[in-house]
């Protein structure tokens, strides 16, 4: 089959290209990013998925299938920019894979589209409303492209659409929001709080993209891999010591002493936790996940072990 | 930290909950936070409130199953000793999970141990979760209207809640009624002062003659009756689901007045 991956030079849509080659596909790769170390056969285009030329590689390459990836969660870029590639790029996707023809489009989406608060349920169902716009706001134009993907599945019948919304990943490949806030040697957590934290390797979510494409997936569906654990237990199991601090004092010294810039909204997602139920997608798709928690964490502190003091 | 009681930790090994190699349940419940809290409430269970049971061979020894019981003033040590009869005196134990207030889990530390030791917020959600995993759960269908009973109010039953009717007609699952005895007394609260419950974050701070309310230690009694089953969905009229509440109710009343007059009859 021949399948299109935006945003394809991220790590983790580099693993979901290297198996769909493995299983046989071709692969044409969309990055304004260049993929250096990109096996031959994948075939890439420098382009912004906003632009002209990326209309292009839709209209000569013909896909079967599309799977978007590109959409960016980094909080530091927040941005006009942001919105315009979370926003207008989705819309591009799905417009560009009507019109030319693909059969399937796979939208990659996050599990923290339900947002963290004290009063939310533990593992989510696909029905519950994004809380997300209410709980971090600075997540909002995340929840806006999920809910326009899921649009396609009324508005364009013809083109399968597959939403999934991934928990964190963890793995060698050391990128997500879950292990960026690992990295150091303490991790800043808030004192009298010690939410659960749901995570999968980066192999286990390129199985469960290919597994998606293998069976035509249509609708909306959480992914997840094995059970969540406290952020204080993958902390120590990552060989890193927590730095609890009061909540007040937390809020005083983001950005500051070496503290990660994050906005006001994620304090919620390291008070409380976000965890999905991915029983559905686990039946309609037979997804069982290979690493479990050790060797998700093993894997990450492997390649990025403890910093060493300065 | 507790030092965690060896027997006590060897009654959480044999919990039937499916813990992963780190000691951690699904929901992030942990067997160390179970066993240092049971460590600290097998204290009270057994020599402050001294607490005695009736008819616990009515509770379930496995699958899903509601505790329903009447509060009784001040705060909820009637739940806390509920919870601990059902991991001391069951065999295997059991986890009971109580349906908490929504400001417990925006306290910090008790948004921890709430979350470590299975007492999760009081959602719908969350209850028919844990019901359709097997898991036993506490409710107190009076909620905070119960705790907030005054001291000669103590042996009263304000207004039940529906929702937990609904739930287990639509989970299928056997009530067994519960009537707790001695809560009151042990914290006689002669107003809940509001004020101090906005500084700190609940919905009010019971006060007794001698201002703080420290439990004092009373004897209490948990008097279990028989598993009761309700046929239907959950999505019945309310009329329906207010006669299988009014029900449960009388049964906890009736359990709570047999309890009284024991005592009595004792005394005189």
């Amino acid at each position: 089959m021949r399948i299109l991956l935006t945003g394809i030079a991220s790590p983790v849509a580099q693993h979901v290209a290297r198996k769909l080659l493995a299983e046989g596909h071709s692969i044409i790769g969309i990055d304004r990013r260049p993929w250096t170390d990109a096996p031959p056969e994948v075939e890439m285009h420098a382009v912004d998925i906003r632009k002209r030329a990326a209309e292009d590689v839709f209209r000569k390459s013909r896909p079967e299938a599309v799977v978007h990836m590109a959409t960016v969660t980094h909080l530091r870029f927040r941005s006009e920019e942001r919105y315009r590639i979370n926003l207008g790029g989705t819309r591009a996707v799905f417009e560009y894979a009507h019109q030319y023809g693909a059969k399937h489009a796979v939208f990659v989406g996050r599990h923290t589209y339900y947002g963290a608060g004290s009063d939310h349920p533990l593992y989510h169902h696909e029905d519950d409303p994004p809380m997300a716009v209410t709980t971090f706001p600075e997540l909002a134009d995340l929840v806006a492209a999920d809910l326009y993907a899921c649009t396609s599945l009324w508005r364009v019948p013809t083109l399968t659409t597959a939403v999934l919304r991934i928990c964190y990943v963890l793995g060698p490949t050391g990128v997500g929001t879950l292990a960026a806030f690992l990295r150091g040697r303490r991790v800043p957590v808030i004192w009298g709080y010690d939410p659960l934290y749901q995570f999968m390797h980066e192999e286990d979510i390129a199985t469960a993209i290919s597994l998606s494409i293998q069976h035509r997936l249509r609708g909306v569906y959480n992914v997840a891999g094995p059970s969540p654990l406290p952020l204080s237990v993958v902390v120590r199991e990552s060989g890193r010591k927590i730095a609890p601090m009061p909540e007040v004092a937390f809020k005083a010294l983001l950005g500051r002493f070496g503290l990660p810039n994050l906005p006001p909204g994620a304090v919620q997602h390291i008070k409380y936790p976000v965890v999905v139920d991915s029983a559905p997608f686990r039946k309609v798709t037979g997804f069982v996940h290979a690493h479990d928690e050790q060797s998700c964490i093993r894997d990450f502190s492997r390649a990025f072990p403890v910093p060493s003091k300065r | 930290m507790i030092p965690i009681d060896p027997g006590i930790k060897e009654r959480v090994d044999h919990l039937a909950l499916p813990f992963n190699r780190y000691g951690y349940d699904p929901y992030g419940i942990s067997k160390r936070h179970v066993a240092e809290m049971f460590t600290g409430l097998s204290f009270f269970y057994r020599r402050y409130f001294r607490v005695k049971t009736h008819g616990i061979a009515n509770v379930p020894r496995a699958g899903r199953v509601m505790l329903i019981g009447n509060h009784s003033g001040g705060y909820a040590i009637d739940g806390a000793m509920l919870i601990t009869s059902m991991f001391l005196e069951l065999d295997p134990p059991r986890l009971a999970q109580g349906m908490a207030e929504k400001f417990i889990n925006r306290v910090p530390m008790a948004s921890l141990w709430s979350s470590r030791t299975g007492q999760f917020t009081g959602l719908p959600e969350t209850a028919e979760r844990l019901l359709e995993d097997d898991r036993m759960l506490m409710v107190f269908p009076e909620g905070a209207r119960g705790t907030a009973k005054l001291y000669w109010e103590r042996h009263s039953l304000v207004e039940f809640g529906t929702g937990f009717l609904r739930l287990a007609m639509k989970t299928r699952t056997p009530i067994v009624p519960v009537g707790i005895l001695g809560g009151g007394e042990a914290i006689p609260s002669v107003v809940n002062s509001k004020f101090l419950g906005r500084l700190v974050g609940a919905p009010y701070v019971p006060v007794t003659p001698y201002l703080v309310a420290v439990p004092l230690p009373v004897k209490m009694e948990l008097r279990f009756g028989e598993p009761m089953f309700f046929e239907g969905t959950g999505t019945e009229e309310d009329e329906v689901v207010l006669e299988g509440v009014e029900s449960v109710k009388s049964r906890v009343a009736s359990l709570m007045a047999d309890g009284l007059l024991e005592r009595e009859g004792g005394r005189g």
